[in-house]
């Protein structure tokens, strides 16, 4: 044997063992006790993967220039970057792990394909990859809420059209080579309307849903890395890149049931337009509250749950939540937090942003454990979430929502609802929750509703 | 063709573990996971390290494809990492 392949050898045993690393580390990450050492062990599994692939690298200074650069600019934009702008981080990094495998799949289409099975996984490699590049830099635009673009606007109707133009396209690429010759460069015409498409892809995608989109990019980044892998016959590529395309459809496939929605009509279709039934439109009058009175009520009460949305993401008022649940405890309340899956922008923000303020994970409830004990609640202080709390969900069988999982807040004893103004949620159906009999409305910025609140505390 | 049926029953098996190793997992991981399981993905960089340099575009495209899988793992990982410190039980 020569001393070729023993190298050969020796870095297939440890393409082995950081395959088995990955999903022992993916394992342990979705457990409390032990994600961080899972985070741990998928990052030295990702070491020595790279570690056994620089005995063979071609280009040492080049390669190896760019690991560094990378480095330091992923370890800057991680470290210095807020808790609260996560979700569009989270989308920013998916996005380069996208365009990477689209780099790989055109580096081999240039190094000519041996034979069809190769020129295949090049190009749809080059598409998942593409689309998760472009796709999750609008969802990074939209997050961050440097992008607004309308649904309806004719920016957003021209992507679209360009999207399912590239599906053409690409299965045109596909079939190409059982074709005529053709008289130009579809080459730069698929990578061009691939990168485009992305665009499409997600631009049409309302905020709301947005939750699903990211777990599907995720999924995305994952199988076009599996498919280099296939592409490069390299086997740690192929098992982890299917680890992160499994996980990211739980995600996804979690979200929509949170929604009561399918896959298809949320990335095809989008929300109908309101309901016109005549039980919407009898509403009757909110009743308002101010924050002295509300503070009395919450003294008084025995048990509280807090219901966060998007609206406390947006007023940053997480850390006066904090406050406020500390001092209800002081006082004597029991106080829990109900978590709906999809309150938010991407799965989980509720939980990463309380965690942030300090909440102990183990006060946070999901719907399933606090709707049964609905009636025994004094006060459900819902901030800033409309359509997860919204009772045509349950009530009102022509409501777009309705079949959606809910938190019943309705069935509390008094409902708080802090909002801004009387708007109605990302699904644009009105709220009948805000007419009901036992609901105050806490009009107002959220935060400084809060902060009203604490301070009446601690006076 | 062979390698392809053996490489393909890889990806099919490793799809599927992934599916029931994760199958439950509590609504606070939501993110941490997603976040965890996008910096696994930047496991492109294996692939981009053995790409050919043997021309200038070449060289350009391997350069790029280590440098933005090589931001996806190192600020994937530590930005999960972030976030898994602060998760604290009471």
């Amino acid at each position: 044997m020569s001393i070729f392949e023993d190298i050969t050898a020796i870095q297939n045993i440890i393409y082995i063992v950081a395959s088995i690393l990955f999903i022992s580390g993916i394992k342990m990450l979705g457990k409390e006790d032990t994600a961080v050492k899972g985070n741990f062990l998928s990052a030295f599994a990702m070491f020595i993967a790279v570690l056994a692939t620089i005995i063979f690298i071609v280009d040492p200074v080049i390669l190896l220039g760019g690991i560094l650069l990378g480095a330091i600019i992923g370890s800057t934009i991680a470290l210095k970057v807020k808790m609260t702008s996560i979700p569009e981080m989270v989308a920013l990094f998916n996005g380069f792990g996208g365009l990477a495998t689209f780099l790989i799949a055109w580096s081999e289409y240039n190094s000519i394909p041996d034979n069809y099975f190769q020129y295949l996984l090049v190009m749809v490699t080059i598409y998942i990859g593409g689309v998760t590049f472009t796709g999750s830099l609008i969802a990074y635009g939209k997050l961050s809420e440097k992008l607004k673009v309308a649904k309806t606007s004719i920016v957003t109707k021209i992507f679209t059209t360009i999207f399912y133009g590239s599906i053409l396209f690409l299965i045109f690429s596909i079939l190409l080579p059982f074709m005529p010759a053709i008289g130009f460069n579809f080459f730069t015409v698929l990578l061009a309307i691939t990168l485009l498409g992305g665009i499409g892809f997600v631009l049409p995608i309302g905020g709301g849903d947005m939750p699903v989109v990211i777990s599907l990019l995720n999924s995305f980044s994952g199988i076009a890395a599996a498919f280099a892998g296939l592409l490069l016959l390299n086997n740690v590529l192929i098992v982890a890149g299917s680890l992160v395309g499994a996980s990211g459809l739980i995600l996804t496939v979690i979200m929509a049931k949170a929604m009561n929605r399918s896959i298809n009509n949320i990335l095809f279709v989008g929300y109908a337009s309101a309901s016109k039934g005549s039980s919407s439109e009898e509403q009757g009058e909110v009743s308002p509250i101010n924050v002295a009175d509300a503070f009395l009520i919450l003294e008084s009460a025995s048990s509280v749950l807090i219901i966060p949305g998007y609206g406390m993401a947006v007023a940053q008022a997480q850390h006066v939540v904090r406050e406020l649940g500390e001092l209800l405890e002081e006082n004597g309340t029991e106080v829990k937090y109900g978590i709906h899956p999809v309150a938010g922008r991407m799965p989980g923000h509720m939980n990463v942003l309380l965690a942030e303020a300090n909440v102990p994970y183990d006060v946070l409830a999901e719907p399933d454990d606090v709707n049964p004990i609905m009636d025994s609640v004094d006060v459900a202080v819902v901030i800033g979430a409309n359509d997860v709390v919204n009772p045509s969900a349950t009530e009102e069988p022509g409501s777009p929502i309705y079949g959606m999982p809910i938190i019943e807040v309705h069935n509390a004893k008094t409902v708080f609802v802090l909002k801004r103004s009387m708007s109605s949620g990302f699904a644009g159906v009105q709220n009948p929750l805000f007419f009901k009999q036992n609901t105050r409305m806490l009009f107002g910025d959220a935060k400084e509703s809060i902060g009203g609140l604490v301070s009446e505390f601690k006076d | 063709m062979e390698i392809y049926a053996l490489l393909g029953f890889v990806l099919i098996l490793s799809i599927y573990l992934g599916l029931e190793l994760i199958s439950k997992v509590p609504s606070t991981l939501h993110t941490p996971l997603m976040s965890g399981a996008n910096a696994i993905s930047g496991i492109a960089l294996v692939g981009a390290l053995v790409l050919s340099t043997d021309s200038n575009l070449q060289s350009a495209i391997a350069f790029l494809a280590v440098l933005f899988a090589s931001i996806n793992v190192f600020g994937g990982y530590l930005v999960t990492n972030r976030m898994l410190k602060m998760f604290k039980k009471k």
